[in-house]
C-alpha cells in the first residue's frame, strides 16, 4: 500500500506509484492530473481560478490554472517523467448553484476547465479524460499505479476515467 | 481610494465587520424563531477572517455533506451571500417547520428542499435588512439557489469570490436553538468595490 497524498484547495503535489494523490470535494475549482504511465509518477493540482494575469493578488501560484499547471509540470518533470508521455485528466468545473450571471463567478467553473484544455494543447500534453461541469462536487484520486483517475459524487456512485 | 480587500484589514474594520454580522445574525434568528415558533437563544456570533483556500474545511470535514444556500445580492451594492448549515441542523429545522421525522442522513425530498430554501431566504433577508438599516442603503437579495453536496465543493463558490480579490475571507459562525443548538454560517461576498461603499456608508474612511 502506497501512501494516500492530499492535495488540498490552491496546492499541488507530485507521487509515484503505489501512491495516490487525492482532492476532496472539487466544487467549481478543476483538478488536473498529469501521468507518465512509464516511470509511474503523477502529479494533480487543485486550482481556484483560470488565469493569474487579471488579477494584481496572484502569490500563490497553486491558485490559478496558468501558472499552477506549469509548476506542475516543471516539478513532475524534476521528479523523473518524460515529457512526450505525459497525458493529462481533469474534473470539476462545476457550477454548484444555478446562478442568474449577475455574479462575477458564474461561469468560472466552465472557464477553469476551458484553461486546462487551452494550456495543455500549447503545451502539447494530450487531455485523455475529462469529467466536468453539471451542478455537483466531485472527490478524484490518482492512482500513481496505473493512471486511473477515480471520481466519486454525493449519490451519484463514483467512475474511473 | 485603493481597492479594499480583505488582505489588509485592521482591527476597527474587523470590529464594524462583527457587528454587522451580530446584528445581522440576530434579526435573522430573530425570525426564525418566530418561523418555527420557538423561544431561541443565541450566543454571540463568532467573526472569522481566514485564508480563502481554508474555507473548504473550515465548518467540517471537506467531504461532510451540507446544505448551502445562495443569494445574489444588487442595488446600492454588488455582490453575494451564504448560508450554511450541517445536515443535522437542516433536518431539525425542515422537521419543525413541516412536523416530518426525517432521519439525520435522509436525502431531502422536493418539499423538503423548498423548505429549506425558504429558511435560508427568510435567514438572509433578515441579515441583509440589518445591514441595509445600518448602512442605510437599498439592498435586494435575489431568489435563494440551494445546493446538497460536500462541504469543500459548496464553499469552493465563496473560495473563489473571495479569491479574485485577495487571500482571506470572512466567515461568520452563529449558533441558535432551545432544546437543540443548531449552527448556522454566513458569508457576506461584496463585489470589490462594495467593501467600501459599505465602510463609508458607516462613516469610516479608507
Amino acid at each position: 500500500m502506497g501512501e494516500i497524498i492530499k492535495v488540498g484547495m490552491a496546492d499541488l503535489k507530485i507521487g509515484r506509484a503505489p501512491d495516490t494523490l487525492t482532492t476532496l470535494g472539487l466544487g467549481s475549482c478543476i483538478g488536473l492530473t498529469l501521468y507518465d504511465p512509464a516511470a509511474k509518477i503523477g502529479g494533480l493540482v487543485h486550482y481556484m481560478l483560470p488565469d493569474s494575469t487579471k488579477l494584481k493578488n496572484n502569490t500563490n501560484i497553486a491558485k490559478f490554472g496558468d501558472t499552477g499547471i506549469r509548476e506542475l509540470l516543471r516539478l513532475i518533470l524534476e521528479a523523473g517523467a518524460t515529457k512526450r508521455k505525459l497525458v493529462a485528466k481533469i474534473a470539476g468545473g462545476a457550477s454548484m448553484f444555478e446562478m442568474s450571471g449577475l455574479s462575477s463567478i458564474g461561469s468560472v467553473g466552465e472557464r477553469n476547465a476551458e484553461a486546462a484544455k487551452q494550456l495543455l494543447k500549447e503545451l502539447q500534453i494530450p487531455l485523455i479524460a475529462e469529467d466536468t461541469g453539471l451542478n455537483y462536487g466531485r472527490t478524484v484520486e490518482l492512482n500513481c499505479e496505473n493512471g486511473d483517475f477515480l471520481i466519486k459524487s454525493v449519490g451519484r456512485g463514483s467512475k474511473v476515467i | 481610494m485603493e481597492n479594499f480587500t480583505l488582505d489588509h484589514v485592521n482591527e476597527m474594520y474587523m470590529d464594524v465587520l462583527r457587528e454587522i454580522g451580530n446584528i445581522g445574525a440576530g434579526n435573522a434568528m430573530t425570525s426564525l424563531a418566530s418561523m418555527i415558533n420557538e423561544k431561541v437563544d443565541m450566543h454571540v456570533p463568532k467573526v472569522e477572517l481566514m485564508e480563502a483556500s481554508k474555507l473548504g474545511s473550515a465548518i467540517c470535514p471537506e467531504d461532510e455533506i451540507i446544505v448551502g444556500i445562495f443569494l445574489e445580492v444588487t442595488h446600492d451594492i454588488s455582490g453575494s451571500m451564504m448560508f450554511l448549515m450541517r445536515m443535522d441542523s437542516a433536518h431539525y429545522l425542515v422537521d419543525r417547520l413541516m412536523g416530518t421525522a426525517t432521519g439525520k442522513d435522509d436525502p431531502f425530498n422536493e418539499m423538503e428542499l423548498s423548505a429549506l430554501k425558504e429558511i435560508g431566504n427568510i435567514i438572509a433577508a433578515s441579515y441583509l435588512s440589518a445591514l441595509s438599516s445600518m448602512t442605510n442603503m437599498t439592498i435586494a437579495p435575489s431568489v435563494p439557489y440551494i445546493a446538497v453536496d460536500m462541504a469543500a465543493a459548496i464553499l469552493s463558490v465563496p473560495a473563489i469570490q473571495f479569491g479574485q480579490y485577495g487571500n482571506n475571507a470572512l466567515l461568520i459562525e452563529t449558533e441558535f436553538g432551545d432544546e437543540q443548538m443548531i449552527n448556522g454560517y454566513f458569508i457576506l461576498m461584496p463585489e470589490e468595490n462594495s467593501y467600501a461603499k459599505i465602510l463609508s456608508s458607516l462613516g469610516i474612511t479608507l
